[in-house]
């Protein structure tokens, strides 16, 4: 394990150190909510991040595991390409946005626009997520253990949602599906892969009524 | 036999685009789609005009004298500054909204002058990269196609806040337009009407656009220079905010600046014409003590001359972008196409239905037979030749003020033909010393 002291370190400089690696385990210290940490990463490390973190931490991922014992800031692992993100306590909004692949799982709650625009990643949260989670989410799914707030899915596209809690008012487009034995399963495989010892049974699915995917004069009142 | 209108009034009020439009809406029952940009009559560069060289002013030799072209950005903070020859870059457009053929020519074009050419919505394809040898990459709220490989592949960044044909407005490509590659890329069904986000999901407001632009940094080792681009509004305001947010340049889209597809009320009714915003984005820099230093300053919007982008860098611009000009130049509105065109309810000169999928000259559609009559190296050719008579057009006038580099060009070189025009330049009208509101 190699150590990073971020009392000592610049961010860029500690950022350059994991970049350039390519393979390794790594303890980033002392990063007292610092933002960018760990970001733009490419190879199969191993970064373990002591503390609480700023903005986009993550951000970008390829490859690399990373974990985060606090909170994290806006847009944790925004735009994840692949790899693995962990934050062992709540995160800020936006966690998650844009991402493409991998796995970011969040053991407490997540805030509002938790999975906006996703494009391929898995999100597990282990508690609540805020207003208007998985706005405009396009692929990947969204697992919630506790509630949803209101907005829920607002204008998704084809990105799955279960949540095991009380979901507020679905956003527009937004509704609730069969839970087939193949989503059944795929919801069984991601709170394994997170750890979270839930009961798939006790979710429900949530997806694209896909009405809103063509302009027409008759969705004018969703408009 | 043609109905004989000699004689009949046309109404100024209910004019007969008017009518249309009033009867168009009656019969959809939605708002029109088009692309193109403000067709209303606005004030502009053409209403401003060069004071010369004269007794107290010394010209340069055309042709045995050089004027200075180039423009760097970025060299504060970037390890690799992007260099242009030219100050004229081209605008951001995606793939999806242009073909593969066009990006690749406005790719060729640009390289062959040694300047910039823009990605877009969508993301970056290999033929762009391959053919332009600076490549901006636009960072849009969509994030459609945004992966950190494409983004080291980049010569600068560009995150775009908005653009001047709709500020505050997200983007549309509509379903007839999205083939399985462009679907693809967007990680979205084909034939849906695709929606390009108006905001930036994981950021709001200056102070996180300022840690967002470290981010990008971050990821990409500081290497490239990060701009901003902004549909002018609030012009002044937002300068002075990208300036605070960390950016290497700002990019300020008139409401004449271009777009694939967006509501016809939204193009004509919302930004502020592209002369006060090279002005107010101007002074912001200069109050900063940033004009024609660190922080540069790129006008798009209505650019179609080399009078045009002499007239922008006089009135503070370091570069201008194009957009709508640079497609002309490629063959939109061709009268080659008149027949096409007549097929689909327009004609050369009048055409902006870009955002149909049934562009006659290949440019604004994914359809295989429409997109091969764009040859790709001819295309560039044409691009490449445009932009030199613009370089060359707007030398002719800096040498005319007495100036050895483009950049040398200052308001005090121009006069204005109106009021409107000397108020939002902020030069005087011609005749008189007047500045209408005052000079700041």
């Amino acid at each position: 394990m190699i150590a990073i002291d971020l009392a000592t370190t610049a961010v860029r400089d500690a950022n350059r150190q994991l970049q350039s690696a390519a393979d390794g385990r790594f303890e980033m210290l002392n990063p007292r909510g610092a933002h960018a940490l760990a970001c733009g990463l490419s190879a199969p490390l191993d970064v373990h991040v002591a503390g609480h973190v700023g903005y986009y931490c993550g951000g970008m991922n390829q490859h690399a595991a990373i974990s985060v014992a606090g909170n994290a800031g806006v847009g944790v692992g925004e735009n994840m390409m692949s790899g693995r993100l962990h934050v062992r306590g709540d995160a800020s909004q936006s966690a998650g946005a844009t991402g493409h692949g991998g796995l970011l799982v969040i053991d407490g709650n997540a805030s509002a626009r938790c999975g906006i625009a996703m494009k391929g990643i898995d999100i597990v949260v282990g508690g609540s997520v805020g207003h208007n989670s998985a706005f405009m989410a396009q692929a990947g799914h969204l697992v919630v253990c506790g509630d949803a707030e209101d907005g829920l899915g607002d204008s998704i596209y084809e990105a799955v949602i279960f949540v095991a809690g009380a979901v507020g008012a679905l956003g527009a487009d937004c509704v609730e599906k069969e839970m087939t034995a193949d989503h059944l399963a795929r919801l069984t495989e991601l709170l394994a892969a997170a750890g979270l010892g839930q009961d798939p049974a006790r979710f429900r699915r949530y997806g694209s009524a896909r009405q809103l995917y063509n302009f027409k004069v008759d969705n004018l009142s969703a408009y | 036999m043609p109905q004989d209108t000699s004689g009949l009034r046309e109404s100024y009020l209910y004019d007969r685009a008017t009518i249309r439009d009033i009867q168009r809406a009656a019969d959809e029952g939605i708002y029109r789609i088009r692309g193109f940009g403000a067709k209303r009559a606005l004030p502009h560069f053409d209403d401003l005009v060069f004071l010369g060289a004269s007794i107290s002013r010394y010209p340069l030799e055309g042709y045995r004298e050089s004027c200075g072209t180039d423009v760097t950005i970025g060299a504060d903070r970037a390890e690799r500054p992007l260099h242009l020859d030219i100050p004229i870059t081209i605008a951001g457009m995606s793939f999806g909204s242009l073909s593969a053929n066009a990006k690749e020519a406005l790719g060729r074009g640009a390289s062959a002058v040694g300047t910039s050419t823009t990605t877009g919505d969508g993301g970056m394809t290999a033929e762009e990269r391959r053919h332009s040898a600076k490549l901006i990459y636009q960072y849009l709220p969509s994030r459609y196609g945004m992966n950190p490989d494409d983004l080291r592949q980049a010569d600068a960044i560009e995150v775009v806040i908005g653009q001047g044909a709709k500020p505050g407005g997200g983007g549309m490509l509509l379903g007839q337009k999205i083939d399985a590659r462009v679907a693809e890329m967007r990680t979205l069904p084909t034939d849906i009407d695709q929606r390009s986000a108006c905001r930036h999901p994981d950021w709001t407001g200056p102070d996180d656009l300022e840690i967002k632009i470290r981010e990008l940094r971050e990821i990409t080792g500081w290497q490239v220079p990060v701009t901003v681009k902004v549909g002018a509004t609030r012009t002044y305001y937002d300068t002075l905010l990208a300036v605070k947010s960390g950016a290497d340049a700002i990019v300020v889209d008139g409401m004449q600046g271009g777009t694939g597809a967006t509501q016809d009320c939204f193009i004509e009714h919302v930004g502020i014409p592209t002369l006060p915003a090279v002005r107010l984005a101007a002074d912001a820099l200069r109050e900063l003590g940033l004009h024609r230093g660190a922080v540069k300053l790129i006008v798009s919007g209505g650019i179609r001359s080399g009078a045009d982008v002499a007239k922008a860098i006089a009135l503070g611009a370091d570069a201008v972008s194009l957009g709508t000009a640079a497609l002309i130049a490629l063959g939109d509105n061709s009268p080659d196409y008149a027949e096409d065109y007549a097929a689909l309810g327009s004609a050369p000169g009048f055409f902006d239905e870009w955002q149909g999928g049934r562009d006659p000259a290949g440019i604004t559609t994914q359809d295989p037979d429409l997109t091969a009559r764009l040859d790709p190296e001819l295309g560039g050719k044409r691009v490449a030749n445009y932009l030199r008579v613009l370089t060359l057009e707007a030398q002719t006038l800096a040498r005319a003020c007495g100036k050895s580099h483009v950049h040398n060009l200052e308001p005090e070189d121009l006069n204005a033909l109106t009021v409107e025009a000397a108020a939002m330049a902020r030069v005087p009208l011609a005749g008189t010393t007047w500045i209408p509101g005052g000079a700041l």
